[in-house]
C-alpha cells in the first residue's frame, strides 16, 4: 500500500484510493496525475467526493487504500501520506498552496495584509523587515487589491478581496501546486468573473499546477486543461475539458452538462 | 527547623524536579512539565522560582533574593527569610557573595560567574500564548520549530508603530532552535542572558513548567536584519550613585510629585555609592 | 508533391443520447481525409450531414469510436484520436488551429487580449502580442475603441471577427475553420478570403465549411463530400 510511483513528469500520482466514512463509500478507486503548469478541474455534485478527493491528495485525509505520491523541486519522489509531519507541512508551505472556498479559513483576520502575505516568507526564514513589505506590496498588487491598503486588517475587506488576499498568501512562496476548494463559491458574479481571470492569468504566467474542485461546470470549462467528473465516490469520465463538456459519453455526465443554466 | 525537611520540600519531590531541571537543561529553551506542588503561598507568588530554588539548594549555598531588582522589598524579604528558616544557609545582598540567586523580573547589573545560578521567577511560560490561544497548536509549533507567527508579530508592531511594542518578556531565541519567554524582564535585560557564564533556570508554579539556559549558550532576542534589537533604558543618569548604564527605577520622592530615576539593582547602587560615585540627587545619609 | 497536413483514416463516430433513452445517431462512418500543406479542402454536404461533427472530431473536440487522426506536428504524425489530454494541449497550441462558429470567451478580458493570449501562451512578449493583436483586429476592421474592451457587448459579426483573429494570428500549420464568413458582410468576407489565401502561400493546410459558395469558389482548392448516414426524418 505504501507506494512511491508518481507518472514521469507528474507532479503529484494518485493510484486506486478508496476512502468510507462509516457506510459511506467517499472514493472508490480513484486514479489521477497532474503535470506541471496544467488545470485539472474535479467537478460533481455535492456528495461526490471530490473534495473528500482533494483533501486525501494533499495530505489532510488518508485514505484506506490507495496512496498519493508526489514530485518536489528537485525531483524527489515521496509518499503524502507516509511523509513525516514537519516535512507535508513544509511542504504546504512553500512548493504546494491550498486555496479555500472560505478565505477566512485561511487568513489571520487580526494581522495586516501586509503581514497576511508576508507570513509564509517569514516562516521560511526572511528576516528582512524592507524586503519582506516590498515582496508583498508586490503580491497585492499582482491580485489587484491596492497596495497602499498593505497596513489594513483584512476585516475592512470585501468577499473578493478576502479571497485575493488568500491568493496572494498562497502563492507568495511560488509554488508549483496549488489546491482549490470552490475558489469562487459564494461570491457575486461580476466579482467571480474578475477572480476566475485573476486565476487564469495567474496559472498561465507563473506555470503553476492547479488541482480545482467546483461544482460549476462554466469555472471548470473556463480554467481547465483537463476535467474529472465524479459521481458517488467514482471517476465516472476524464480527459479534456471541452471533449467531456462537449462531447460527454457518460449518461452522468450528459446529465450535469445539460443542467447548467445558460444565461 | 523542625517538622520540616531541608528547604521545605520533601525529597522526592526535590527529585521530580531536579530530573525536569537536567531535562530542561539537555533541551535549552524547551519548557517541562512538572508537578508543582502546594506552597505556602499562592500562585502568582513566586512559587515557581521557589521550588527550583529549593531542589537545587544545598547547606553550602549564600542566597540572595530580589525582586524587580531590589533586596529589600516585602517578597524579596519574606522569601529570603522562608530559605534562611528552613535551610538554614547563608543570605546575603550582595550579588558577587551569592551562589543562587532568585529573581522576579530583572537580572542583576553586576555580571555574574560560572560558578553561580539564577533561578527566575515565571508567571506566562509560553511566549506564544498571546498569539495563539492554543497550548495543543503551541506545542507543534515548538516541535516542529515553527515560529513564523512571533516574527509576524513584530513585522505588525513595525508596521503600526514603527517599532516593536514589547519593552518586557521580550522573546527570544535559545540556542538556535527554541523560542523562549525570558520572563518579564526588561528587554535591557535581554542582552545578559546571552552566553551568560551562570546557569539560567526559570520555574513557572501556576503553569508548572520549568526551562533553562545553560551556560554560555546563545539567546537571540529576535529582530529582523533592517531592525535589529537594542536595549532601551530611561535616558537619565541614576540619582543616587550616577550610573548612566543602569535600568532605573522612576520614584515619587515627595508628596509635591517630584521623580527620581534610580538604579533598580540596588545592591549595584550601593556598591557604587560605597566607591564613592555621587548622583545628582543624592538623599542626606538618614540614621539607617 | 507537398507533405500531408493532416490525414483522418476510417473515422467513425454515433452519438448516444442517454437523456433520450440511450438513442443511438450514427454521424461518420469510415470517413477518410487528407489535407496537405497550402491546400484548402472544403467539406460539401447538405445541413447536418456530418460535418461540423466531422471537423471537431479533427480538433479533437469530440471523441471518434474508431479510425485515426494524424496531424503532422513537429515533423511526425501524432494520432489525436489516440492521443492523450496533454499532446493535444501541445499540438493545438503548436499546429492545429480552429475557428469556431461562435465566439466563446472569458468574461471581462478585453478583445485583444483575447487574441494576444494565443502568442502568449507560446511565451511572446506581451508589449508585441498585444500589438500584433491590435493590427490583426484592425485588419478585419475592428475598430480601435473596441480593441480594449470585453467582446460580450460586440455584435455577432464582430464577435466573430475576434473569433477569426484569434484563429489566425498563431500561424498554425493547419487550420479548421467552421462557417468563417457565416454573420460576415461582403467586404469582410473578402477580408477573410485573402487571410485564407495567404495562410496556403504560408503553406497552410485548411479544412473549411463554407456556406457562402463564392467564398468557397475562391479559396478551395476542393470538396469533401459529406453524406448523412441517417435521411432526415
Amino acid at each position: 500500500m505504501i507506494a512511491e510511483v508518481v507518472a514521469p513528469g507528474a507532479l503529484l500520482s494518485a493510484r486506486s484510493l478508496a476512502l468510507h466514512f462509516g457506510r459511506i463509500a467517499a472514493l472508490r478507486d480513484v486514479d489521477m496525475d497532474i503535470w506541471p503548469g496544467e488545470v485539472l478541474a474535479i467537478v460533481g455534485e455535492s456528495g461526490s467526493g471530490k473534495t473528500t478527493l482533494l483533501n486525501v491528495l494533499s495530505g489532510t485525509l488518508s485514505p484506506d487504500c490507495g496512496s498519493v505520491a508526489c514530485r518536489n523541486a528537485g525531483g524527489v519522489v515521496a509518499n503524502v501520506h507516509s511523509m513525516p509531519a514537519p516535512a507535508l507541512r513544509a511542504l504546504h508551505r512553500s512548493e504546494w498552496g491550498f486555496v479555500q472556498q472560505d478565505p477566512r479559513r485561511n487568513l489571520r483576520m487580526n494581522v495586516s495584509a501586509g503581514g497576511n502575505v508576508g507570513e509564509r516568507l517569514m516562516a521560511q526564514g526572511a528576516r528582512h523587515y524592507g524586503n519582506i513589505r516590498a515582496e508583498a506590496a508586490r503580491w497585492l498588487e499582482t491580485v489587484e487589491i491596492d497596495p497602499s491598503r498593505i497596513d489594513d486588517l483584512p476585516r475592512t475587506f470585501s468577499g473578493g478581496m478576502l479571497q485575493r488576499l488568500q491568493i496572494a498568501r498562497t502563492l507568495v512562496t511560488r509554488p508549483s501546486l496549488v489546491f482549490m476548494d470552490e475558489p469562487t463559491g459564494g461570491l457575486d458574479v461580476s466579482v467571480q468573473a474578475r477572480l476566475l481571470d485573476l486565476i487564469r492569468s495567474l496559472v498561465a504566467r507563473l506555470h503553476i499546477a492547479v488541482v480545482l474542485v467546483t461544482h460549476d461546470i462554466a469555472v471548470a470549462r473556463l480554467l481547465a486543461d483537463r476535467i474529472i467528473v465524479m459521481q458517488d465516490g467514482s471517476v465516472i469520465e476524464t480527459g479534456l475539458t471541452d471533449r467531456v463538456l462537449d462531447d460527454a459519453h457518460h449518461p452522468y455526465t450528459q446529465l450535469l452538462v445539460s443542467s447548467v443554466l445558460t444565461a | 527547623m523542625e517538622g520540616y525537611n531541608f528547604a521545605y520540600l520533601d525529597e522526592q519531590t526535590k527529585r521530580m524536579i531536579r530530573r525536569a531541571i537536567l531535562k530542561a537543561v539537555a533541551v535549552p529553551g524547551h519548557q517541562v512539565p512538572f508537578g508543582s506542588r502546594e506552597m505556602p503561598l499562592p500562585y502568582g507568588w513566586g512559587t515557581g522560582g521557589i521550588q527550583v530554588t529549593a531542589s537545587i539548594l544545598g547547606a553550602d549555598d549564600t542566597l540572595k533574593v530580589i525582586d524587580q531588582g531590589a533586596d529589600d522589598t516585602t517578597n524579596a524579604v519574606s522569601i529570603r527569610r522562608f530559605f534562611a528558616r528552613t535551610a538554614g544557609v547563608r543570605t546575603t545582598t550582595h550579588t558577587a557573595e551569592a551562589t543562587v540567586i532568585q529573581t522576579r523580573h530583572r537580572v542583576p547589573e553586576t555580571p555574574l560567574r560560572q560558578d553561580q545560578i539564577i533561578v527566575y521567577q515565571v508567571p506566562q511560560p509560553e511566549p506564544l500564548s498571546r498569539l495563539e490561544p492554543s497550548r495543543v497548536q503551541t506545542r507543534i509549533m515548538h516541535a516542529l520549530g515553527e515560529y513564523g507567527l512571533m516574527h509576524v508579530k513584530l513585522y505588525e508592531d513595525f508596521a503600526r508603530y514603527g517599532q516593536v511594542s514589547i519593552s518586557y518578556d521580550y522573546p527570544v531565541m535559545v540556542n538556535g532552535r527554541h523560542l523562549m519567554a525570558p520572563s518579564p524582564i526588561p528587554a535591557f535585560d535581554n542582552p545578559k542572558l546571552d552566553r551568560m557564564p551562570a546557569l539560567q533556570l526559570f520555574g513557572a508554579g501556576r503553569e508548572k513548567r520549568i526551562y533553562a539556559v545553560p551556560p554560555f549558550t546563545s539567546v537571540r532576542s529576535l529582530d529582523f536584519d533592517d531592525h535589529p534589537f537594542h536595549a532601551i533604558r530611561a535616558p537619565h543618569a541614576c540619582g543616587l550613585c550616577g550610573a548612566t548604564d543602569s535600568y532605573l527605577d522612576e520614584v515619587v520622592a515627595d508628596d509635591r510629585g517630584r521623580r527620581l530615576f534610580v538604579c533598580s539593582d540596588t545592591d549595584h547602587c550601593a556598591m557604587r555609592r560605597e566607591a564613592g560615585h555621587v548622583g545628582a540627587d543624592s538623599l542626606p545619609e538618614a540614621a539607617e | 508533391m507537398s507533405t500531408v497536413a493532416l490525414r483522418a483514416e476510417a473515422l467513425c463516430k454515433d452519438f448516444v443520447l442517454h437523456l433520450q433513452g440511450g438513442l443511438r445517431i450514427p454521424v461518420l462512418s469510415e470517413i477518410g481525409l487528407s489535407v496537405h500543406a497550402g491546400e484548402c479542402v472544403a467539406l460539401a454536404g447538405p445541413s447536418g450531414a456530418g460535418k461540423s461533427t466531422l471537423m471537431r472530431s479533427l480538433y479533437g473536440n469530440y471523441r471518434t469510436d474508431a479510425g485515426r487522426i494524424l496531424v503532422r506536428h513537429r515533423d511526425e504524425m501524432v494520432d489525436i484520436a489516440a492521443a492523450d489530454p496533454r499532446t493535444v494541449i501541445a499540438v493545438r497550441r503548436e499546429t492545429l488551429g480552429y475557428v469556431s462558429q461562435f465566439l466563446r470567451a472569458v468574461p471581462r478580458v478585453a478583445a485583444r487580449d483575447v487574441v494576444a493570449e494565443v502568442l502568449i501562451a507560446r511565451s511572446a512578449a506581451e508589449s508585441e502580442a498585444r500589438g500584433r493583436a491590435s493590427e490583426l483586429l484592425l485588419r478585419l476592421n475592428i475598430p480601435p475603441r473596441l480593441h480594449g474592451l470585453p467582446p460580450a457587448t460586440f455584435s455577432g459579426g464582430e464577435q466573430q471577427r475576434v473569433n477569426l483573429a484569434r484563429g489566425f494570428i498563431g500561424g498554425h500549420p493547419i487550420l479548421l475553420l467552421d462557417e468563417p464568413t457565416a454573420s460576415l458582410d461582403t467586404a469582410n468576407a473578402s477580408v477573410v478570403a485573402e487571410m485564407i489565401l495567404e495562410a496556403k502561400a504560408r503553406s497552410t493546410a485548411i479544412v473549411g465549411i463554407f456556406h457562402d459558395l463564392d467564398i468557397r469558389d475562391r479559396v478551395a482548392d476542393r470538396l469533401f463530400h459529406v453524406s448523412p448516414i441517417q435521411e432526415a426524418a
